[in-house]
């Protein structure tokens, strides 16, 4: 019941924000929550920790935004194509990477995530160090105008909250099951007449389509799709979202994102102080929050409630 | 049908030019209970892995139920029923026990790659999960996650959800390892009980154990077996006791 209660406030809460707060930051960090989930259900949920996991966010706002610019889509064919073909690309990634597991696993992705970045500043179509700048924000279905902010604002908050329905989904389903047990102890998974590897490919898949329409939803926001959104310094941004926020916890990154998000934009006045003030904040986290701060309030609830 | 669930014929494998098993020929009766022993670094370990193809050996051939499995992955073997429980206690941490169950029973329910399906999907498999873990005596314990169980119910765990599995059969790795006094006799009863209708292959150092549960028995020494027979006649076999006491003059 206060989960019902809990998701009907939180419904008020984001249809009317965008009044109070400007609508791209809220459209930024709505972006960020999807991606961090995307993130969430391969380290949280499958154990595989991926280190470039800004190619699919970065490669999928350069499609999406190529296809609303140059391929002149409607917005939500940009979204869905951008997902699809990061999905497309998971899948590959998946295929040369799932065999490994933890570090090679991550030495693999960050590998493939540099190769990727480097094809994207060689291609024709990405305009090099400029990226891919003045994007449109194509029509609705081709009729439904949404190029002003507020309109926008709905859109993405209706797509995002499908995508965390999605991951939600994913989560708990009988494959979710079976990820989790894979991420428990591969080893007896494969004595008990499971292949890992192909719980694994799908699950990277499902997780790169993701971040790709994080990524697609992003470039169209801020109209722009540069290099830096598939560096490694957003990959690195994505496992201190997810660690912030608390590993497996369903809501945990989705927390974590919120939060990197609005610390970013009210320390960018403090100029290069920010990132040292960001490092001390995740200092802290591994220390004395080590389930993250979703982690840690759900064990504080359970211990409350072990007590009553 | 043949006689033998499970053979081995000239068992071979080499770590780097170090013989960890050599020339093993294994032979267990179909319905029966038996036993693999032998001190310390004598390969029962490696013998299991090559068994159930966690390892591939250098030569010499698998057989269940007179097919060649010598060629399959672990997970195929699995799936042809024969399953191995681990010396270490191998369940799902993070996972209630009646999950760590139900995981296992998806084996064979075609529903484990079906991530746009809620749960409900796998309710069916719910009902049998519960009976696996009454079976265990962990009927009261289905939604407690398995990494709070003590040590005995843990193997108890495990040998529910090897159990999903409905193993022609089963590999047992030390099942009493590390256990204490009390909760010997439990998983002792709980492997007689199991074995009903299956065949079971375990290594084992407890010896009151093995007497009381095994029919027959192979002793291993450096990889090689040493000798076979039922546990009276491997009691007293002089090679036995040098192996298990050390011999006077050595």
């Amino acid at each position: 019941m206060t989960r019902y209660i809990l998701l009907a406030v939180l419904a008020v809460v984001a249809l009317i924000a965008p009044f109070f707060v400007y609508p791209i930051l809220l459209m930024t960090i709505l972006c960020f929550m999807v991606f961090a989930s995307s993130f969430n259900l391969l380290l949280g949920y499958a154990g595989l920790l991926c280190f470039g996991h800004a190619m699919f966010f970065g490669a999928g706002a350069y499609i999406g935004g190529w296809l609303m610019k140059e391929g002149g889509l409607s917005i939500e064919l940009a979204f869905l194509g951008a997902a699809l073909a990061m999905a497309a690309l998971g899948w590959v990634v998946g295929l040369i990477s799932a065999r490994r597991g933890g570090i090679q696993f991550a030495m693999i992705t960050l590998a493939i995530s540099q190769f990727i970045y480097f094809l994207l500043l060689r291609a024709p179509f990405t305009h090099g160090e400029d990226g891919l700048q003045r994007i449109p924000r194509s029509d609705l279905f081709g009729v439904v105008d949404v190029s002003s902010n507020l309109s926008l604002y709905y859109l993405v908050l209706a797509v995002s909250v499908a995508a965390i329905w999605f991951f939600y989904r994913i989560v708990h389903s009988p494959f979710g099951e079976v990820l989790r047990a894979i991420r428990d102890n591969e080893g007896r998974m494969e004595s008990l007449g499971f292949v890992p590897e192909r719980f694994k490919i799908l699950a990277l898949t499902l997780s790169a389509g993701l971040a790709g329409l994080a990524g697609a939803m992003k470039a169209s926001v801020l109209q722009i799709a540069t290099l830096h959104d598939l560096s490694f310094h957003v990959s690195g941004t994505i496992i201190f979202m997810a660690l912030l926020g608390g590993l497996g916890t369903l809501a945990g990154p989705i927390v974590g994102a919120a939060l990197v998000v609005l610390l970013t934009d009210h320390l960018a006045q403090f100029g290069e102080w920010a990132l040292i003030i960001q490092g001390s904040v995740f200092l802290v986290v591994i220390l004395f929050f080590r389930r993250g701060l979703v982690g840690e309030l759900q064990a504080f609830l359970k211990r409350r409630v072990a007590r009553a | 049908m043949g006689e033998y669930a499970l053979e081995a014929q000239g068992l071979t494998k080499t770590f780097g030019g170090f013989n960890a098993v050599t020339d093993v020929n294994l032979k267990v009766r179909r319905g029966s209970i038996h036993a693999l022993i032998g001190p310390n670094g004598a390969g029962k370990t490696t013998c299991f892995n090559l068994l159930t193809k966690t390892l591939t050996p250098t030569s010499g051939k698998v057989f269940l139920d007179g097919r060649d499995i010598t060629r399959l992955r672990s997970a195929q073997v699995a799936r042809q029923g024969l399953v191995r429980s681990f010396q270490i206690s191998a369940t799902f941490p993070h996972l209630t026990c009646l999950e760590n169950v139900r995981v296992a029973l998806q084996s064979n329910h075609g529903t484990a790659y079906k991530f746009w399906r809620s749960l409900k999907a796998v309710s069916a498999l719910n009902e049998r999960a519960h009976e696996l873990l009454g079976q265990v005596g962990l009927g009261h314990q289905a939604h407690t996650p398995a990494t709070e169980l003590s040590y005995g119910k843990k193997r108890a765990l495990e040998i529910a959800t090897t159990l999903a599995l409905d193993p022609k059969v089963m590999l047992l790795d030390e099942p009493t390892a590390g256990m204490g006094h009390e909760d010997i006799e439990p998983i002792t009863d709980l492997i007689r009980k199991v074995s009903d209708g299956r065949t079971i292959l375990i290594v084992e150092h407890n010896l009151s154990v093995v007497s009381s549960l095994c029919e027959r028995i192979t002793v291993l020494q450096h990889g090689e077996v040493l000798c076979e027979g039922a546990y009276a006649e491997v009691s007293n076999d002089p090679e036995v006791i040098t192996a298990y006491m050390g011999g006077i003059d050595e």
